[in-house]
């Protein structure tokens, strides 16, 4: 039986933002049952990487395969039932401000099945209960903290039980608290909804917690990709000074 | 020097505004058709964008067809013409007045409205989000406040228009001493249909006109809350411009293609 192919594959992707070249030549493939985390300093492309994979960004070249189909270059329509399989968590959780946390989160679902009031309740509480948020469905996003925040995003991105999940930053701005909350659902995703993930991030130490494919971007390119014990063992003196917090890029 | 690239530079922007404004069009043209669970948007956007604008556009137009009356009679009692103030005021409003003064009033209320809140949409990843969830927003967004002003527009103007006869025939009447009679017989001898007609239509081209410049503004909106004040503004303006210009052109075409 041949391999199954990739669930999000990047090959040569270029991005660039005026005269600012982001991304040089990237490429990367998401096996299912992987979590990859992508990392790098501030300014080095991960989250347009991260768009790019998800086909909310087009690339400049190269070519992005979402579950085995190529939508670098098709129309935003086509794409829909696509992004349907997948869930994208927002570093600001992007939540719709008019609505409260239970809307939010039963939002894609009302969108997309036919499920009953019922089903749709115990579904949003299940997932609301699972990032640790029971009993806030009446609560605004404008009345909740940035970790709760965050945590809403990621139910909302779980809800419809997608195949693959895009994480942007999910700790950042978070206190050690919250940071180490998101960490242990995301871990805890892989025995249950969603086993599949490219996480976003710069925190070393969450990476290590829930990663099993780390890959270090340094000037728009990967300097290296490998297990969190491959990238520790790395030579590349790029990675060495990235894991050593002396990596600057703008 | 300097002059020359700030030219090149607006010439850009409004080259990127004019391509951005017409492929939200194909787009738009492309997801016309909605699902029925999105009715219930097009019925909310009529209220908004019609029942809360209507006590604007119904005092605007009195008062135009009020002082409209006023200036033409006082202005035709030089030729001994003051009876025939009625049709140059229902030809004025029902052909011109009517729908551009709404177009002008009520767009700059409800585009402004509409670019704010997609603007804030967009600045706050809201857009993406839908799109991420495989959410067609064109849909969901754009098109429901379009269908309702391509629907609302029309009906104010036509509410406007009355409003606006009503002025003109309060002047000449009471102002004036020209018979309430005279006043309605003599619109209905010289405006025909055709005059109502070509105001109704340019209003649908209007109302068409200014969602899709708010709702372009608003999804093109970048920079902020900073950014999100220059794109409401702007839109106010555009609004206002485009109406203007555009009603040149909808008028030549309609006398060439009907009169």
């Amino acid at each position: 039986m041949p391999p199954a192919p990739p669930l999000v594959e990047v090959r040569n992707v270029w991005k660039a933002f005026g005269d600012k070249r982001v991304l040089r030549g990237v490429s990367l493939a998401l096996l299912k049952g992987t979590i990859l985390a992508v990392m790098g300093g501030s300014g080095t492309g991960k989250t347009v990487l991260l768009r790019i994979a998800s086909g909310l960004a087009r690339p400049d070249a190269g070519e992005v395969y979402l579950f085995g189909t190529r939508t670098d270059r098709m129309r935003e329509e086509a794409m829909l039932p696509l992004r349907r399989r997948s869930g994208f968590v927002f570093q600001g959780a992007a939540l719709f401000d008019s609505l409260s946390v239970f809307e939010n989160v039963a939002y894609p679902l009302r969108e997309h099945t036919r499920m009953s009031l019922g089903a749709i309740t115990e579904r949003v509480h299940h997932f609301l209960a699972l990032v640790g948020l029971p009993g806030t469905d009446d609560l605004l996003p404008a009345e909740l903290s940035g970790g709760m925040r965050k945590r809403v995003g990621i139910a909302r991105a779980l809800v419809t039980e997608p195949e693959v999940v895009f994480f942007d930053e999910p700790t950042a701005g978070l206190d050690p608290t919250n940071a180490r909350l998101v960490a242990q659902l995301i871990a805890q995703l892989r025995s249950g909804v969603c086993d599949t993930a490219i996480v976003v991030t710069h925190d070393v130490e969450f990476a290590e917690l829930v990663a099993d494919q780390m890959a270090i971007l340094v000037q728009g390119r990967f300097a290296d990709v490998g297990t969190p014990a491959e990238i520790h063992r790395s030579d590349n003196p790029d990675v060495r000074r990235f894991l050593a917090g002396e990596l600057r890029e703008s | 020097m300097m002059v020359a690239k700030d030219l090149r530079g607006h010439l850009r922007e409004a080259a990127i505004w004019y391509g951005g404004l017409g492929l939200l069009t194909v787009r738009v043209a492309r997801n016309l058709t909605l699902p029925a669970s999105y009715l219930w948007l097009v019925a909310r956007e009529i209220d908004i964008i019609g029942v809360r604008s209507l006590t604007v556009a119904l005092t605007a137009a009195l008062f135009t067809g009020m002082v409209l009356a006023l200036q033409t009679a006082v202005n035709m009692a030089r030729f001994g013409a003051e009876n025939y103030v009625g049709p140059v005021v229902a030809l004025s409003i029902l052909r011109e007045l009517g729908p551009v003064l709404t177009a002008i009033l009520v767009g700059g209320k409800v585009a402004s409205g509409i670019t704010a809140e997609l603007g804030s949409m967009k600045v706050t990843e809201q857009i993406d989000a839908l799109r991420a969830l495989g959410v067609n927003y064109i849909k969901k967004l754009v098109v429901p406040r379009l269908l309702a002003a391509l629907l609302v527009f029309p009906v104010v103007t036509i509410l406007a228009d009355g409003m606006g006869l009503l002025g003109g025939m309060l002047i000449a009447v009471f102002d004036r001493n020209v018979d309430a009679y005279l006043y309605w017989n003599t619109i209905a001898y010289w405006v025909v249909l055709k005059d109502f007609l070509t105001g109704i239509g340019k209003s649908v081209i209007f109302g068409g006109l200014v969602t899709l410049i708010g709702c372009y503004n608003g999804l093109a909106t970048e920079g902020g809350t900073e950014g999100l004040g220059r794109s409401t503004t702007a839109t106010v303006v555009q609004v206002a411009m485009g109406v203007i210009i555009s009603d040149f052109f909808i008028t030549k075409l309609f006398l060439f293609m009907f009169w």
